[in-house]
Formats: structure tokens, sequence, C-alpha cells
């Protein structure tokens, strides 16, 4: 049984299109994080589900029902937004009773859902309050109880942490983690942050441009990324990405002139095909042998340091090294042929190797 | 925290807030002290003696009927045209918040009565209902209804409360449209998700929202109704006929500037000012709060 099922949806505002086309399914109880950078179309997803826009083209089936025409209300569905949202005339307990009582549940009944779901978020003592009297980690907690009380069949989540400060952000991430693990709703949960996307999704989605350009598990997404955008928006600091030419019967990469050998593994591809190759800035290795970077910034970040190294004609490369590592002016590094990925540089695809 | 800049010295500031002052003294407390004396006197008909005579106008004045009528006269009228002017204004501004073509012109559209001088108002209301040249007036007369409020003294009514009403509705209007537009849209997403719809939706959701509004509209249309509606009761009937459309303000004019009975007219005056007074205070005290929270 599938919890959500979208189908060919597309979204334009005008001549503009924001949506090209998503395919997704959802299975019951899966957390989906769908992330990209802002403007890639992912709220318009996310409000398309809600019911708060209407699709251009395609189908949305929750728990295999079309609910594409219906209104919101009709959808069975629950949404924590990212100012909240809360009624700021109701108490913390009305704000939660709202969506029950519209239902026509006996006030019993209410009370003892609601009494379940505040003691859960810890927010029994604060239910008489109006929300501007909440600090924002508390609202947080509202908006998440109004969403739970209802016992909805899909969670919809708009970047709900982006409003709290940093250390207030990590708690409520493992809060949301646990209580999604905990009553296993079927999620859509959209960010920006790729840490929250990372530590949340059962699978990401990867948004660019309004197309979805990878679906897979947070570990699949990180080790193999699908095209150069994943590869540098994943990650942080990002990956290296250096144009190169394949060489030597796809076993090598020149870059710069210097071939990197690709290990074992071969690339069906014509010699001097032009190629990106990839590395993670904490796989490139420090190598007396190696080829010379001048370094251009260190940043310290506690237990490690980042160092940015560039050449003159404009190539740069980031490494991130123990802190305390010995460094002079240039670095010499080589790259490890494990932790190599290889993308065709007109497309931009991940290329695999083929043996 | 609130940001004060202060003046050196005290002449300076004297200076800067003396023009205010003077316009307020001269048109303002001048004319009230005036009519405070004058409601304490009594003069002959000729205007040659001038008697002081205490309270004794404002006796005079409440055990009036004509006045007690008025004033009863000028309560319904009050409340009819707010009534009227916040419900009809209300409608527009919620469906003129809705997102569809054409918005911008049928706002301003909306917003265009409030610059009619009101004895313009009055007349376009006059044309329209003229009981033989009126397209309203005219047309009532020829499917059978007995329309001419030249005559009858509730269609008068009727007609000045409308005609003041529709005065007011653009103002209403647009602090409607405005508070609607402050509420943040997802709150309103938020109900729609939560299962709200409708009018459900309005009434427990936008409505408390709107309230701080409300209450504000409340007081301006009062004091609108019964103070600032001359120019419109006058010019379409004179308060007539007979003294059906004659309310406190319209009575004042009547009775001292028509009728020169300047001692009444004062004391009446002093009822307004007393009235208006309390509604500023009422509006002040109260509502000044209620916005800030």
């Amino acid at each position: 049984m599938a919890g959500l099922r979208l189908e060919g949806l597309r979204k334009s505002f005008g001549a503009n299109e924001i949506l090209k086309g998503v395919d997704l399914a959802l299975a019951d109880g899966e957390m989906l994080v769908i992330v990209g950078a802002s403007g890639c179309g992912k709220s318009t997803l996310l409000r398309l589900v809600a019911g708060l826009e209407s699709p251009t083209a395609g189908r949305i089936l929750i728990d295999d029902q079309d609910v594409t025409g219906r209104d919101p209300s009709a959808r069975d569905i629950a949404m924590v937004f990212q100012n909240y949202a809360l009624y700021p005339h109701m108490s913390v307990f009305d704000n939660m009773a709202y969506g029950l009582k519209i239902r026509g549940l006996p006030k019993s009944e209410i009370r003892a859902k609601v009494d379940a779901a505040s003691s859960l978020l810890g927010l029994d003592a604060l239910l008489d309050r109006k929300p501007r009297q909440l600090s924002g980690g508390q609202r947080q907690r509202v908006a998440m109880g109004r969403a739970i009380v209802r016992d909805p069949k899909l969670f919809l989540f708009d970047e709900p942490l982006s409003n709290l400060d940093a250390k207030l952000r990590v708690q409520m991430r493992g809060e949301i983690r646990r209580l999604q693990r905990r009553l296993r709703v079927t999620s859509l949960y959209v960010t920006h942050d790729q840490v929250e996307a990372m530590t949340l999704g059962d699978r990401l989605l990867v948004m660019h441009q309004g197309v979805p350009v990878q679906l897979a598990t947070p570990t699949e997404v990180f080790e193999r990324p699908a095209d150069t955008y994943v590869a540098g928006f994943i990650g942080s600091p990002a990956m290296n990405l250096l144009p190169g030419i394949l060489g030597r019967n796809g076993t090598v990469v020149a870059v710069e002139g210097t071939e990197i050998p690709l290990g074992n593994r071969r690339f069906a591809r014509p010699d001097g095909h032009p190629v990106t190759l990839g590395i993670r800035p904490e796989h490139v290795a420090l190598d007396p042998a190696g080829t010379s970077w001048p370094v251009e910034v260190v940043e310290l970040l506690g237990s490690e340091m980042l160092v940015h190294a560039g050449r003159a004609d404009g190539a740069s490369l980031t490494l991130r090294l123990p802190n305390g590592a010995a460094l002079s002016d240039t670095v010499r590094v080589s790259f490890p042929a494990g932790q190599l990925h290889l993308f065709d540089r007109a497309t931009g695809l991940r290329l695999e190797a083929v043996a | 925290m609130e940001r004060r800049t202060l003046f050196p010295g005290r002449l300076l500031p004297a200076l800067l807030i003396l023009p205010q002052l003077a316009l307020t003294v001269v048109f303002f407390l001048w004319p009230a002290l005036q009519a405070i004396k004058s409601s304490l006197e009594r003069e002959d008909a000729f205007g040659t003696s001038t008697e002081f005579v205490g309270l004794e106008n404002f006796a005079d004045l409440f055990s009036d009927p004509l006045y007690v009528a008025a004033i009863g006269r000028t309560a319904l009228f009050c409340v009819c045209v707010t009534a009227l002017a916040m419900g009809v204004a209300l409608l527009l501004a919620v469906l003129a918040d809705t997102e569809i073509r054409g918005r911008a012109f049928y706002r301003t559209m909306l917003i265009w009565p409030y610059a009619v001088a009101p004895a313009m108002a009055a007349v376009l209301w006059v044309l329209m209902v003229h009981p033989q040249i009126g397209l309203v007036g005219a047309w009532l007369n020829r499917i059978g209804v007995a329309w001419d409020y030249k005559l009858d003294g509730t269609q008068a009514m009727a007609l000045v409360i409308v005609a003041a009403a529709w005065k007011q509705v653009s103002y209403n209007f647009i602090f409607f449209l405005a508070g609607l537009q402050a509420i943040p849209k997802t709150i309103v997403e938020a109900a729609r998700i939560d299962g709200s719809r409708g009018f459900h939706r309005f009434r427990t959701i936008v409505l408390p929202l709107l309230m701080p509004t409300v209450y504000f509209l409340l007081v301006v249309d009062l004091v609108y109704a019964a103070f600032d509606t001359f120019a419109t009761v006058y010019a379409v009937n004179g308060g007539g006929p007979g003294q059906s459309t004659q309310t406190l303000v319209l009575k004042v004019y009547l009775d001292g500037v028509v009728n020169a009975n300047i001692g009444s007219s004062s004391a009446q005056s002093v009822v307004l000012m007393a009235g208006v007074i309390v509604l500023c205070a009422v509006q002040f005290r109260y509502l000044g709060r209620k916005a800030v929270t």
C-alpha cells in the first residue's frame, strides 16, 4: 500500500514552469525529505500535495485515493509551517483542538487526544497560554501537536525548523525524527538544509529547477550522487569538482596534464572524453609526491580545518584536514582512486565503472 | 522602546507647537467656550438683551418631547448607518481579498465614493430615487410601490441612512481590506488543512483576528453617523418631511441658525460635545490599548 503517490505532477504560474513533472511513491510510514536550493520547486510540490495550490497536470493519491481536485480540508493531512501559523487568538489547547472540534468529536475525546499529544511534546503546563506567550521552540511544539492530534494520513513539513536558533534546531530535529518513527505516519518534509535532509529522511529527493534529480537513501545520495548538481549540493563543504579528460582506455583522468589513476575501475567512454572529476574535501590526501596547490585560506573548525587552495588558472580545491596538520604555502596532494567520482562533463550525469 | 527627541530650553518647543495650539484655540476652544456661555443665557427675540438663566436651557431641552424624539431618531440613525456601512464594507473587503482578475481595478472603484463630497452624494442618491425623475424611484412607483421620500418619513429615514452609509463604506472598506491582508496567509491555510471551510473559517479564524479593526471602525462610524452626516442629511430633505430625518446635528443648525434660538442651540451643542468626548475617550482608553496587544 502506498502512503502517497504523485504521478506526472506539474505546476506553472503563467508561463513560468515551477514543477516540471514529478513522479513519486512513498511507502506507508515512510519519511521522505525533499531538499533543494530556494526556487527549486520543493515548497510548491508540498503545497500541491496539501491542496493549497492546484496542479497544472498530474495526479496526487493519498492512500490510493485520488485527491487531486479535493479541498485541503477533505484530504486528511496535517501540515507544520515554517512560521508555525498558530491561531494567535486561541490558547494552546484550542489550537490543538480546533481540527478535532470541526470533525465533531465529543468533548471528552478531544480532551484525551490533546492531553496525550501535549504530554508527548511536553506542553502540559502551557495549555492555557496564548501563542504570543510562548518561545519559538514551544510554538514549534504546538504546531507539531496540532498536527499529531488529528492522526492524519499524511504529515507535511514546510521547513519547520528554519525559524529556530541553531541549538534548538538540532534538538527539534531529533524530536521530529523520534515522533515520526513512533507514530509511523507517512511524511513529506521540505528543507533547504542538507543536514536536516540527511538526518531525517528515510529517503531524499533532491530537486533542481523543478526537476527531481535524485531519489535515494541519504547514504546513497552522499556516496553516489547522481550528477554534479547533487554532488555539489549534498555535503559540506561541497565536493571538489575538477575538469579532466578520460585516458588510457578509460582508466585514468588527466587533470591539468597530471594523470590520476582510477584504481582498477574502467569507464566505457572513449579516450579524450571530457569528464568532471569529483572528490570530497575529506578524501583529498596530503602526499609529498602529489601535485602542488598554493594555499589561499585556512579555516579552523575546532577539531578539524578546511584548507582552500587555488591555482592561477582558477581551479580550486578544498581539503578537510585534522587540526594541527603541518602546512606551508603550498600543499601537495593526491586523490585516492577509491574515493573518486566521475561525471560526464557535457551532461553532468554520474558515470559508472564497467568493471 | 520609544525614541524621543529632546529640544533644549522651553522657547523652541513652545514655538513649534504654537501654530497647532493656535488653530485649536481659535477654531475649537474659543467657540466651545462661547457655546457653553451661550447655553447658560437667554436672548430676547430681537437680540437686544441677554440674561443669565443657569441650566434652564438644558432643563427645557430634556423636557422637550421633540428633542427627546430627536435623540432616539439619531440613535436609530447611527446604529443603522454603522451596521450597514460596516456590513457592506466587510462583505466587499472579503470579496476583494480573494485572488481574482482585475482586483486592482475594483478595489480602486470601491474607494471612490470616499472622494465624493457629502452634498454631492446626497444629490446622487436623490437623482436615483426621486419619485418622478429618479431611475429607481420612478421604477418603484411604476411597479406599484408608493415611493416618495418627500412625503413618507420612514422612506426618508431609510434614504438618508443608505446615503450616509454609502459614503462611509469606502472608508470602512479600506480598513477592512488592510486588516484582512494583515492576517498571515499561512494561518488561514492552516485552518483549511485543519478542515475548516467557508463561513466557519471566517467566523472562527478571520473575524477574531479582524476584531481590532472592527472595534476601531465601530467608534469611527458612530462618530461619523452622529456628527459628520449633516451635509448628506440636509441635502436630501433638510430634515423633513416634518422632523422625520432631523438628527441632533441638524437640530442644532435649524434651531440656532435658522430659528435664531441661540440659547437652546448652544445647549444642544454642549450636549453633542459631551457625546463626542465620551466616544473619543472610549476609543482612546479602550481601543488604544486593544490595538497594541
